[in-house]
């Protein structure tokens, strides 16, 4: 018996409008925010393209604007389309909250286009990845409460006994971002567009890095580990390899992620506890992070055959190896001593980009190209070598990315401290500067890879959709054992 | 920190941790039943046609799991983390610092100190000194004055002979030690825009630029009433108070009719921080020497 015959038979029928909008969508805002991505790479090559249209188009502005369309249009609406599809699939219920699920997308598309006019126009509330100002704040909670309606009455009216590893995963999100959201955004209005934060000084700097390093922990590891725990048994049609790592890796990850933010805050004036804390917690959760690579690429054991066909897939389990990889470099970046060259470096941004774009991106790639056909009724993709060339562009992407800024970190952290024998600084800034340039243009050309994936990927989507009706996809064949 | 805050740092740190290792010690082994093969044993939950198997954690990924925690452990001990206790080494960021610190002073303040005894005069003639001074010029001074030393608007040139402070080396060794707040108050609240006119033709006169001869003339009473006191009669500026010489083509804003009514206007405020602190007399001495020398060939 097929799992969809399965749902046949309790005659459930499953929301996938919201789904197949949101699907959509996450391909929509992913080409805006890494476009951007790739101008901002571009205007600090060739610096006159800050000028395209002045003050709009300065680096400073556009820079919030990239952060938040990848993270929170890109991503989100991932997150919103995957968590929507696999709750309803693995509790064999209909998506709850009637009015509230169109709610939930509108409302995020409302926030994603306020952030689109309000960011290069200049309001800011200043604080890294949470710059939108006090209205949109309030919109954001809005959807966001609606969202965890939505989500967690469809789990309470689940047809299944157990509750799903992948819905741990995507209710800690959102749990967590509810939190993190509403306490960072704590500030003062003092105009339509203008707020200041309700904290200063040092503790203002530790609840918005409790908050940013927390976006990296709940939204962009959780929730993508909630993606990976239903999208990688369900692409290679394997059962997940350990039940009780899933257990410990969870409890241990939602545990000791909420600690280790004041790293971001080293040789800070945070005190000295408030740093050995978090540098204490970032090492110890090395292995909480790490089990969910191993329990998503040990699920693959007996079905490697399948990387060869299937580039799906290799989406997945290539998106788990950058997670690994990343996850092993922000332990080590989180001693004091590592962090005192890498700080202020761009090895730190490539750091967040091994995680951005080669697991968050790659994942949520993975993830549509699983989900396309089923929510269209297709076989497959329009084009399965489309989805192998965007494959490709995405990796060599990727490591065309993270290389550059290895080198340029290590570049300028062992330049700048350097010293002569007298004690003078060996190196102006300018010329560490100056020294980036090759690896600037480097970097420029990985994002220009990865660009151009997605839009492979938006045209095949656009193909797959217009296709004309066919067999009804054989979505879930034998999966069961 | 007082000890309720203390303790609520403690006791979290350590519950979390100790639940953490509850959670990994709970679920550390799966009891193998005999009748099935364990490699191919589920929980018998299936979700979406998805099934989970019942393998225990991998061990190498358990004792990962331990040796960081008892890593964390030791640190906490070691280390000041667990609130308001200091660590048994001491350590703390301001005193890594200070020990940083001294012991860059002992290594590079001879490399300095050798030349303590020697006269600016002397040192401009001394290699080494001179390429050691471009060095701290390079990393402190270089940022406002230029890398050329050639001034930036606000900041003046030091390679001329023109001198806000005077360019002796006991003159710019005070300049450096002290650091100089220059201050020009606006002029606007207290003259209006009309008298501004008038002095900014007189100050354009005096420094050979076109005006009008009249008004310039009305701005000669003007200056001699408001502007004479620090920037000398003849408008030859005045070194005690950093008075600038308005006679000559050298202008630290701008010498233009609209950058010199902007300064009457506005005034102008100007710091050059003090360095006695940050580099002291030894490396002042050779930055002296090198500033000297600029304005000698």
């Amino acid at each position: 018996m097929t799992s969809q015959a399965a749902t046949a038979s309790t005659e459930v029928k499953y929301n996938y409008d919201v789904v197949r909008q949101f699907t959509v969508m996450t391909v929509v805002w992913g080409i805006v925010g890494m476009g951007i991505g790739v101008l901002l790479a571009a205007q600090l090559y060739w610096p006159a393209l800050n000028d395209l249209v002045q003050p709009y188009t300065h680096f400073g502005r556009l820079r919030p604007l990239h952060t938040n369309a990848v993270i929170f249009a890109f991503g989100g609406c991932a997150l919103f389309a995957t968590s929507y599809y696999v709750v309803q699939r693995t509790c064999q219920a209909k998506l709850f909250g009637g009015p509230l699920v169109a709610f939930t997308f509108w409302g995020w598309q409302a926030v994603i286009v306020a952030a689109a006019i309000t960011l290069p126009m200049g309001y800011t509330s200043a604080k890294e990845y949470a710059e939108l100002e006090w209205p949109i704040d309030i919109l954001i909670t809005l959807v966001w409460v609606s969202y965890a309606i939505c989500f967690f009455g469809t789990i309470v009216k689940r047809k299944t006994s157990h509750i799903y590893v992948a819905n741990w995963f995507f209710g800690a999100f959102i749990v967590t971002v509810a939190l993190l959201h509403i306490v960072n955004s704590m500030a003062v209005p003092v105009h339509m567009f203008k707020s200041y934060s309700m904290y200063s000084g040092a503790m203002d700097a530790m609840v918005q890095w409790w908050y940013g390093h927390n976006a990296v922990g709940f939204f962009l590891t959780a929730g993508f580990l909630g993606i990976m725990y239903y999208f990688v048994p369900k692409q290679a049609e394997r059962p997940v390899y350990s039940y009780q790592l899933s257990i410990v890796h969870f409890w241990a990850l939602i545990s000791i992620y909420v600690w280790a933010g004041s790293h971001h805050l080293h040789y800070s004036a945070l005190p000295d506890w408030a740093q050995s804390v978090g540098m204490v917690m970032s090492l110890i959760l090395l292995a909480p992070s790490w089990g969910g690579m191993i329990n998503g690429v040990l699920t693959l054991s007996g079905a490697w055959h399948k990387l060869r066909t299937d580039p799906t897939l290799r989406f997945l389990v290539v998106s788990l190896s950058f997670y690994g990889m990343s996850t092993f470099e922000g332990p080590m970046m989180s001693i004091k001593t590592v962090n005192a060259l890498s700080h202020n470096t761009d090895w730190t941004i490539g750091h967040v980009h091994s995680g951005a774009l080669g697991w968050v991106a790659m994942i949520s790639i993975g993830a549509c190209y699983h989900l396309i056909p089923q929510l269209y009724n297709r076989k497959e993709m329009w084009s399965v070598p489309l989805v192998n060339a965007h494959f490709w562009l995405a990796t060599v992407g990727t490591v065309l990315y993270i290389a550059s800024m290895w080198v340029n970190g290590l570049l300028q952290g062992l330049m700048w401290r350097a010293f002569n024998q007298d004690g003078s600084l060996t190196y102006s800034f300018v010329e560490a500067l100056d020294a980036s340039y090759p690896g600037y243009f480097v970097r420029f050309l990985g994002g220009a890879f990865f660009l151009t994936g997605m839009l492979l990927m938006a045209y095949n989507l656009y193909r797959t959709i217009e296709q004309e009706d066919e067999e009804p996809a054989q979505a879930n064949q034998a999966v069961t054992a | 920190m007082s000890i309720f805050w203390s303790l609520w740092i403690i006791v979290l740190t350590l519950t979390c941790l100790a639940l953490v290792f509850w959670v990994l010690m709970a679920n550390r082994k799966v009891a193998v039943r005999d009748d099935e093969d364990p490699e191919n044993r589920t929980t018998g939950h299936v979700y979406d046609g998805i099934e989970e198997y019942d393998n225990p954690l991998p061990r190498w990924w358990f004792n990962l799991f331990l040796i960081t925690m008892v890593f964390g452990l030791i640190y906490l001990v070691l280390f000041p983390g667990l609130g308001a206790w200091k660590g048994v080494l001491g350590w703390t960021s301001v005193g890594k610092l200070e020990r940083d610190q001294e012991r860059a002073l002992e290594s590079y303040e001879q490399s300095y100190g050798v030349f303590s005894s020697m006269s600016v005069e002397e040192l401009i003639d001394n290699p080494k000194a001179m390429k050691m001074g471009a060095r701290l010029f390079a990393n402190n001074c270089s940022v406002c004055h230029g890398a050329d030393a050639g001034g930036n608007y606000g900041f003046p040139d030091l390679t001329d002979n023109d001198w806000l402070y005077g360019g002796t080396p006991e003159k710019i060794r005070e300049t450096l030690l002290h650091g100089r707040a220059g201050n020009m108050p606006p002029w606007g609240p207290v003259l209006g825009e009309k008298k501004i006119s008038l002095i900014t033709d007189y100050v354009l006169q005096l420094s050979g630029q076109e005006h009008d001869a009249d008004a310039a003339a009305e701005g000669a009473s003007l200056f001699a009433q408001n502007c004479a006191t620090c920037h000398g009669a003849d408008g030859k500026g005045m070194q005690t108070v950093g008075a600038p010489n308005l006679t000559d083509d050298i202008w630290l804003y701008e010498g233009s009719r609209e950058g010199i009514m902007q300064s009457l206007r506005n005034g102008r405020a100007n710091e050059m921080p003090a360095q006695k602190d940050l580099l002291r007399e030894d490396k002042i001495h050779v930055l002296t020497a090198y500033v000297y020398s600029l304005s000698q060939e």
